[in-house]
């Protein structure tokens, strides 16, 4: 079924009639990453204020793929249940070359998370489902609302901005774009990205229909269906499915979206014309950056910031990356009880998790994309092995899918389980009738486990009853554990034995983005 | 573990004549590919990536 967009209400701005008094934090853009950032926000107790220009959620299915560290956030933000519901879950990919399967993955057969590993959902219902949520948390939505100038001072910003009923300013002490990848403020402050631009294209089309297809990744090699190209094939709800297909650097991306040109090739990959084409697009795959993230009082979050190709689903999850670790330290900041240093501490830990996305995303490009010679060579040389040997089959790159990234802390460290070190996101479990992602929450956490907590402010005290599950993620082979955990569920350090001193001392260096 | 650059094959003349018999009757082309695919099942065999580096620079140079 369709998806049924329904405008959203546009509202003259107070602005229009008189000067609004200086806001703390604007967004622009209100995308899966605007909305999600002013949600964050809110639960730090700072009240937003987002504009976008248009009034309905995103036209196609765009961000599809979520992954499991993306699902956690969304669940803190109050919206990852719905969407866990809705989507499809899928955690078992299958890579194809012609028309025989060389390689497929399982990507958490690990039991004890609350998340799974990926959910398909269409962009379209993220939107929807954070902009209900932001409307129960009382946060100002601006529609038709389009920013057509920033200018910065020392200590704030002035977006001028376009409506229907004219044009007015706002002040604000912080702007952050979330205004996607061609950014009209990053254009606006004269910025570029560096980085690679690949000369590859790809069509992605959804198409309705009754389909067999399992809930899984399917990905093509040089398929019969698509000769000598590449292909993907993902499952969405309400019977949608999202096809990726190759199209080579000499085509005309307009002519290639016509439906008399779409259509065939469509017919070609599912194998018979039953079917309804929803939406058509074509991208061009690029890897590239802005460098550096924070620009005094213009903060740039998501695909406004970097923007990589699509096979790893390294963009929608690189983007909630970024809400997960600015909300809590510009909340803090806003607030007064951090200083806007401690900003510096985003623009490395995101950088650092935007090149982690840039290189996979490259190397996924090379391989789906060889160029002539040695990289074609060794490409064909691995799709002809991997039928053949094991060892070929990891080579095998169509994608290498989106994990949090392990964030380089000097922090309090010892010999505990590698997957809960300092700079990692603190693995879930469950505990008592509860996940431990739930009961982290959005705090400071002191996670004592077989240990008693040293009593520090500004820290919640954790001591779930240690099972087995956390033993293993955890203790490994010690008796007990103290870990200090950010609100963005990051480990801030970790001790055997830690005293109320060690604590503090983290603490503070973690407010600090040391 | 530092490369093996001296004569580690027992028989080399034998080796040498099998590489050769194993290319005969392929284009250039088919040969490229062999050989492509030889080098990573070899790299997957010695696994060891300090090795493997010093390979990669001994086969580049003078390239």
């Amino acid at each position: 079924m369709a998806y049924a967009y329904t405008p959203f209400p546009y509202v003259a701005a107070p602005g229009l009639s008189a000067p609004e008094p200086r806001h703390k934090v604007v967004i622009v853009g209100a995308g899966p990453i605007g909305l999600a950032m002013a949600i964050e926000l809110a639960s730090h107790g700072v009240q937003a204020t987002v504009l976008d220009d248009n009034n309905v959620v995103s036209v196609g299915s765009r961000a599809i793929c979520w992954s499991k560290r993306s699902l956690e956030i969304l669940d803190r933000l109050g919206v990852g249940e719905r969407s866990v519901t809705k989507g499809v879950t899928w955690k078992v990919g299958r890579t194809f070359h012609r028309d025989k399967e060389v390689f497929n993955f399982d990507l958490l057969p690990e039991d004890g998370h609350k998340m799974p590993a990926f959910v398909n959902l269409q962009q379209y219902f993220v939107e929807e489902y954070l902009v209900e949520r932001a409307i129960e948390l009382g946060i100002n939505l601006r529609w038709k609302n389009r920013v057509v100038s920033v200018e910065q001072a020392a200590d704030s910003a002035t977006v001028t901005i376009e409506t229907p009923d004219g044009r007015y300013s706002l002040e604000a002490d912080w702007v952050i774009a979330c205004d996607g990848a061609r950014s009209p403020v990053r254009g606006m402050l004269g910025l570029d990205f560096d980085g690679e631009l690949f000369e590859e294209r790809f069509l992605i089309a959804d198409i309705e229909m009754q389909g067999d297809f399992a809930s899984e990744r399917l990905f093509w090699f040089e398929p019969t269906f698509h000769a000598g190209q590449s292909a993907l094939l993902h499952k969405q709800p309400d019977n949608i499915y999202r096809i990726d297909l190759q199209l080579g650097w000499d085509t005309d991306p307009e002519e290639e979206k016509k439906p008399e040109k779409v259509i065939p090739r469509i017919q070609k990959v599912v194998g018979h014309n039953d079917f309804k084409l929803d939406w058509v697009s074509v991208y061009t795959f690029q890897c590239r950056r802005l460098r550096s993230f924070v620009h005094n009082r213009v903060l740039f979050v998501g695909d406004s910031a970097h923007i990589v190709s699509p096979f790893g689903a390294r963009g929608g999850n690189g983007g909630l990356g970024d809400v997960d670790a600015l909300g809590w330290r510009l909340a803090a900041v806003v607030k007064g009880t951090a200083d806007k240093a401690c900003l510096a501490a985003y623009d490395r830990e995101r950088t650092y998790g935007a090149d982690e996305n840039l290189l996979n995303s490259s190397r996924s490009t090379r391989f789906m994309s060889p160029d002539a010679g040695a990289e074609r060579l060794f490409r064909d040389a691995v799709l002809h092995l991997a039928a053949r040997a094991d060892f070929a089959r990891p080579m095998v790159n169509s994608g290498r899918l989106s994990k949090p990234c392990v964030y380089p802390l000097s922090a309090p460290d010892a010999d505990l389980p590698q997957g809960a070190k300092p700079g990692a996101v603190a693995p879930d479990a469950p505990i008592e009738n509860d996940w431990l992602t739930e009961a982290l929450g959005g705090d400071f956490v002191l996670l004592a486990l077989g240990a008693t907590p040293p009593d520090v402010t500004g820290v919640r005290i954790l001591t779930p009853t240690v099972t087995d599950t956390l033993r293993k993620r955890y203790l490994g082979d010690q008796p007990h554990a103290l870990y200090l955990i950010r609100p963005d569920q990051v480990v801030a350090a970790r001790w055997i034995s830690g005293t109320k001193a060690d604590v503090e001392a983290a603490l503070a260096a973690a407010w600090e983005g040391r | 573990m530092p490369l093996i650059t001296k004569p580690n094959i027992a028989d080399t003349d034998e080796f040498y004549a099998k590489l050769l018999a194993t290319h005969r009757g392929l284009s250039e082309a088919q040969s490229h590919a062999l050989n492509a695919r030889l080098v990573l099942i070899l790299a997957n065999h010695i696994g060891a990536v300090d090795v493997l580096d010093q390979a990669l620079e001994l086969a580049r140079d003078g390239a």
